[in-house]
C-alpha cells in the first residue's frame, strides 16, 4: 500500500508546477497508471482524494488513465496488447516480449479554468 | 464561451518517480564506477531472504567482500542474523511503516558504507512483492524469492515483480511433496510472464541446490570487475 505515498508526490508535483506556471487553480490533475506499475488504481483515486481535502488542490478533479500492457515480439515483430500478463506472441508464440507500454507512472496533464472572460 | 469559462489543458507528462529514478541513476553510476555488483533482493514475507543471505555470506566470506542493507519495517533483527553470520558489512535500514525501500533511502545510508572495499552489494528489501516493484534502488537486477510453502500461482498474483525480476530463487525444496506446491508449475507460470528468468532452486535449511547459486554469484561479480 504505498499509494499514500505515491498520491503525496503527486500532490507535491502538482503545487510545484502551478508555482512555476503561475497558475491559480488546477481543475483537474490527469494521471496515467499502466498496469505493470505496481500501483493500484482505486487506492490512488482514494489517496489523493483524501489528500487534497483542505489544501489549495480542494475540489480537484482526479483522473486516472489505466494502460494496459503493450508488446512487441523480438522474434517476428508483432504487436500486441498483452492480455492476463501472459508474454508470449499470438503469431510465433515466442516469449521474447519487449514491454512497449504498462510501466507508467506519470502526470499526463493538467486542466486549468482559462480566464475566458479576457 | 458559457460564464467565460474554459478548460485549458496542459501537458505535462511527468514521471511520478522522476525523483526515485535519479537518485537510482547516481547509486547505479557510483557502484558501476567502482564495479560493484548490485542486487536487490524482494518476496514475500517469510520466502527465506535472510536465510539465503546467511548461507550465503558463511560459504562466501572469504571471497568476495559482500556488503548488505537490511530493509525492514521495524527491528534490526535481519541486520543482527547477518552481522552474526559473518557480514562484515551490514547495515540495517529500518522504514518505520513504508511498505518498501525507495533511492532515497539507499542513497542515505550507502555513504555509510565504505563501498571501495566491496565486491557485491545485496539491498535486502522489505518483504513484499507488490510496493518494492515501482522503485528502482540503482540494482543491476532484482532477485525475487519464492518458497514451496506458498502458492506456485504467485509469479500469476504479481506479475509486475516477476517481470521485472531477472533471477527467480525457489527456496525449501526440502519441504517439496509435503504441500501442494507444484515445482514445473511454478516455473511454468514464472516463465510464462518473464521467459528470460532464471531460475535456482534451492534449501537454505539443508544446502542442496547452493553451490549453483553461489556458483552465479561469483560469475556475477567476476563479470562486472570485468574479468
Amino acid at each position: 500500500m504505498h499509494e499514500l505515498s505515491i498520491a503525496q508526490s503527486i500532490y507535491e508535483t502538482v503545487l510545484r508546477e502551478m508555482e512555476i506556471r503561475e497558475l491559480a487553480e488546477v481543475s483537474t490533475v490527469g494521471v496515467r497508471v499502466g498496469a505493470l506499475s505496481g500501483v493500484m488504481a482505486d487506492a490512488l483515486q482514494f489517496s489523493f482524494e483524501a489528500i487534497v481535502i483542505d489544501s489549495p488542490l480542494a475540489g480537484c478533479k482526479f483522473t486516472i488513465e489505466e494502460i494496459p500492457v503493450h508488446g512487441s515480439c523480438q522474434s517476428c515483430g508483432k504487436a500486441f496488447v498483452v492480455k492476463d500478463f501472459l508474454f508470449c506472441c499470438p503469431i510465433c508464440q515466442s516469449g521474447q516480449i519487449e514491454v512497449t507500454q504498462g510501466y507508467e507512472l506519470e502526470i499526463a496533464y493538467l486542466e486549468v479554468r482559462g480566464k475566458g472572460e479576457g | 464561451m458559457k460564464g467565460g469559462v474554459m478548460a485549458e489543458k496542459i501537458d505535462l507528462g511527468k514521471k511520478v518517480l522522476s525523483e526515485n529514478d535519479r537518485l537510482a541513476g547516481e547509486i547505479r553510476e557510483k557502484l558501476s564506477a567502482h564495479r560493484i555488483a548490485a542486487l536487490n533482493f524482494v518476496s514475500s514475507p517469510g520466502s527465506g531472504k535472510t536465510s539465503l543471505l546467511e548461507r550465503t555470506l558463511a560459504a562466501l566470506k572469504d571471497e568476495l567482500r559482500i556488503g548488505l542493507i537490511a530493509g525492514d519495517v521495524q527491528t534490526e533483527n535481519d541486520a543482527n542474523r547477518l552481522i552474526k553470520a559473518g557480514g562484515r558489512m551490514v547495515r540495517p535500514l529500518v522504514t518505520g511503516g513504508s511498505c518498501h525501500l525507495d533511492a532515497r533511502m539507499v542513497s542515505r545510508v550507502l555513504p555509510e558504507m565504505d563501498i571501495e572495499q566491496l565486491d557485491l552489494l545485496i539491498i535486502e528489501n522489505v518483504g513484499n512483492l507488490v510496493c518494492p516493484s515501482s522503485y528502482d534502488l540503482g540494482e543491476d537486477m532484482k532477485v525475487v524469492l519464492i518458497s514451496t510453502t506458498e502458492g506456485d500461482d504467485k509469479p500469476l498474483k504479481y506479475p509486475g515483480m516477476f517481470r521485472r525480476s531477472s533471477i527467480m530463487v525457489i527456496n525449501k525444496i526440502d519441504l517439496l511433496g509435503t504441500s501442494d506446491f507444484d515445482m514445473a508449475q511454478v516455473k511454468a507460470n514464472a516463465l510464462s510472464i518473464n521467459a528470460n528468468l532464471k531460475i535456482f532452486e534451492l534449501s537454505c535449511r539443508t544446502g542442496e541446490g547452493l553451490d549453483a547459486w553461489l556458483d552465479w554469484l561469483k560469475q556475477l561479480v567476476g563479470e562486472k570487475r570485468g574479468e
